[in-house]
């Protein structure tokens, strides 16, 4: 008995330390200061992208462009603001992406997702002198070379751009601008490029599509302006530019937003339907099984306010998928309960007291417990894979979260229920009073 | 005493009429694969002012997007789903069809999956489900290892098993040309929980029986596989209940995003209680008195050997 005592009381310390974590739950914004919420339930964009390996510069390794393209979508996601994003790699050649909270979802992905490979073109002329026009009437623009410190010869592009490129308003028309600095090698190839183009235009390609083509008025040598942008796009440039351009161009393959207010309407409703099912679930505890259904109910909510301490605490991420398994996992929480109750029953009409029965019961409802509870966990373990393998956090989200609910029942079963009970029967001797007729 | 085991073939014949409609739908119609399987767009839209989903539908296919399905889902809310699309088109769409319906469009949530990864979700669906299959198989053979024939357990345990996926798919075949309902990731989830149950259930079944063998209660093992489901049948119809009461209360309360992941659950818990009490048990004893001959020679179809 005394080893009772000091089971319930660690387990009152337990459940004390918990409701303390995970106090206050701000129930209007659960997550701000309390759970740790997924796209699904507070917005945001999730983003799956693959990175066409085969164009990337032969002379470095898969690993080696990855790496980089990871390193300036992190650089860019830091630069547009937004808070707790995730950047992962996936295999081979994928990356994923997730951009809690963000608003303008199509300027973020434009923002990520582009090469944004900066060229500077010049008119190809003929052996005259004079520029070349194709069957339209337009311009042949050709790579702007130069030769550069080593005397190579060099193609002008982003690569030579300092990181300190920012959007700016024109000071005389007012029109967006982004303003550039190049370092030391572009000063040099933009000094020859500008002298030899006086008055003609230069054009400022992205990603092989002309933004502008401004005519040369002077020779410029150390930093420039690139105009015909919105200050949208000038503010998208400057950070891409900052960023550099990415190794290897990205597509998206999978890409789900969601909206901030579908989330919270997601959590309203979770949160009602949680509470009906959980007080079914009590009421029909309490009128099978009496007493041991009241233990089975305090049982519930010490797994209830541990289950969302650990929540809080490791932090897991809570998905919708994942607070339909929470809600599940209390139907199931109880399946261990069911097991023990019934076999006590069992004890108490052949005869046996109520502390051998009690006893009887839990060692007779333990194989059953972990063998049924063991396949549930291999169902966990094979979605936790299988949401792995094509970024689903949804799928992730339910396998993870049933898993500890599952887990976390079978401590709640053998060890809180059972100290309660041996608590309880010296108050309630009564064998009707565990739902007994005899 | 009831007598369960006595009318194994009764339970076949229910669950046979249940799984036939069910396996020819299958085979007619197959499963609707949703975005995640066979590559495309989904978004839910709500508009600010009343619309009404002919006009949204007609002015989708003058913006290019005739194969498009719509669904109204309730509070203004509309459910998209079209071919796959970029960011560009996904821009156009959106201000095409606002300006054209003269209202505000807020896009809730938006889904776009590209064909190579659905080609790869589908097969790694296909995988994870067999992979949950054989650890099973694996587990409930070496938890029942001291048992007489421990692979004949775990057989029942998955013919049960299959019976409960049967069921599901076969319902939602059929839900699929009835009410458009899709197959997505979440169903393959929500299949896998149903797996995990369902053993779960037999498991318990299965646990008392290889007690009560040991015990020897019988020398009869239709009369030990009998008293065994009835003795755990208070603990299977508790538990089933409990996880109904609170899968009913997400499946009625919990919105629509996730109901249909919802409703595989139910069907699932529904199907896995009964395979776990009427069909497993009832199968070892099949097996046990060596059936399968007669059971096979009682279907009006096969030719009777002289």
């Amino acid at each position: 008995m005394g080893r009772n005592i000091r089971l319930l009381v660690f387990i009152l310390l337990l459940f004390g330390f918990a409701l303390w974590a995970i106090v206050p739950l701000d129930s209007e914004k659960l997550g701000r200061q309390g759970l740790t919420l997924g796209l699904d339930l507070r917005g945001g964009s999730h983003l799956v992208y693959e990175a066409d390996l085969s164009q990337k510069d032969p002379s470095q390794s898969d690993d080696d462009a990855m790496t980089g393209v990871l390193g300036k979508i992190e650089r860019r996601v830091n630069a547009y603001g937004v808070a707790e994003p995730i950047i992962q790699r996936q295999g081979q050649n994928r990356i994923l992406v997730q951009l809690p909270g963000v608003k303008d979802i199509d300027e973020a992905v434009g923002l990520i997702g582009q090469t944004a490979q900066l060229d500077f073109k010049e008119i190809e002329l003929d052996e005259f002198g004079e520029p070349l026009f194709d069957e339209e009437g337009e311009p042949q623009w050709i790579n702007a070379m130069a030769k550069g410190i080593d005397g190579e010869d060099k193609h002008l592009t982003g690569k030579y751009l300092k990181p300190n490129a920012s959007p700016v308003l024109d000071p005389q028309t007012n029109e967006p601008q982004v303003a550039f600095e190049w370092d030391e090698e572009g000063a040099i190839l933009f000094e020859q490029i500008t002298g030899r183009n006086l008055q003609k235009p230069l054009g400022i390609f992205l990603d092989d599509e002309i933004i502008s083509a401004p005519t040369v008025q002077a020779v410029i040598k150390e930093s420039g302006v690139i105009t015909g942008l919105t200050l949208e796009e000038a503010r998208t440039l400057a950070i891409q530019l900052n960023s550099g351009s990415l190794d290897v161009p990205l597509t998206i393959i999978q890409e789900q937003d969601v909206d901030a207010t579908l989330g919270s309407d997601s959590i309203q409703k979770s949160l009602i339907a949680g509470a009906i099912g959980l007080a079914l679930v009590i009421l029909f505890m309490l009128l099978y099984y009496r007493v041991s259904g009241l233990v089975a109910a305090c049982a519930l909510a010490v797994y209830g306010v541990l289950l969302i301490a650990i929540f809080k605490l490791v932090p897991i991420t809570l998905t919708l998928p994942g607070i339909a398994a929470l809600i599940l996992s209390i139907g199931m929480a109880v399946d261990a309960n069911v097991l023990i109750f019934e076999r006590m029953k069992e004890e108490l009409r052949a005869g046996r007291g109520l502390l051998a029965s009690v006893e009887v019961g839990f060692n007779r409802a333990w194989p059953a417990i972990r063998d049924s509870n063991i396949t549930t966990f291999i169902a966990c373990a094979v979605l936790y894979w299988f949401g792995g393998t094509f970024g689903a956090f949804m799928v992730r989200g339910f396998a993870l979260t049933l898993f500890i609910g599952v887990a976390l029942s079978m401590f709640s079963a053998i060890v809180v229920t059972r100290t309660f009970l041996r608590f309880i029967i010296r108050f309630a001797t009564n064998p009707s009073a565990y739902g007994v007729h005899r | 005493m009831i007598d369960i085991v006595g009318k194994r073939y009764w339970f076949l014949f229910v669950s046979a009429l249940v799984i036939i409609p069910g396996i020819i739908s299958l085979a007619i119609f197959g499963l609707l694969p949703g975005i995640d399987f066979s590559s495309g767009t989904t978004m839910t839209l709500r508009f600010d002012t009343e619309v009404e989903q002919g006009q949204l539908r007609q002015e989708l296919a003058e913006l290019g997007y005739t194969k498009s399905i719509i669904q109204g889902t309730g509070e203004g809310d509309f459910f998209i789903r079209i071919r796959e699309i970029s960011t560009d088109e996904r821009q156009e769409l959106i201000t095409g069809i606002g300006s054209a319906l003269a209202a505000d469009v807020t896009v809730r949530d938006y889904y776009t999956v590209s064909p190579i990864i659905a080609t790869e979700t589908g097969r790694n669906a296909a995988i994870a489900v067999m992979v949950a299959a054989i650890f099973m198989l694996l587990y409930i053979a070496w938890a029942f290892r001291r048992m007489p024939k421990p692979i004949r357990w775990g057989t029942c345990a998955i013919i049960a098993l299959v019976h409960d996926v049967l069921v599901v798919t076969g319902i939602f075949s059929i839900l699929g040309w009835a009410a458009g309902i899709q197959i997505d990731a979440m169903f393959i989830t929500g299949m896998l929980t149903v797996v995990g149950y369902s053993v779960n259930n037999t498991v318990v079944v299965f646990d008392r029986i290889r007690e009560n063998v040991s015990k020897g209660i019988s020398k009869d093992f239709e009369v030990t596989v009998n008293s065994s489901i009835l003795e755990t049948v208070a603990r299977s119809l508790n538990t089933s209940l409990t996880t109904l009461f609170v899968i009913l209360a997400i499946f009625l309360f919990g919105g629509v995003t996730i109901r249909y992941f919802i409703l595989v659950l139910l069907i699932g818990v529904i199907s896995g209680t009964y395979s776990s009490m009427c069909l497993a048990g009832p199968l070892l004893v099949i097996w046990d008195k060596k059936e399968w001959g007669r059971f096979v020679s009682w279907l009006p179809f096969i030719k009777k050997p002289a």
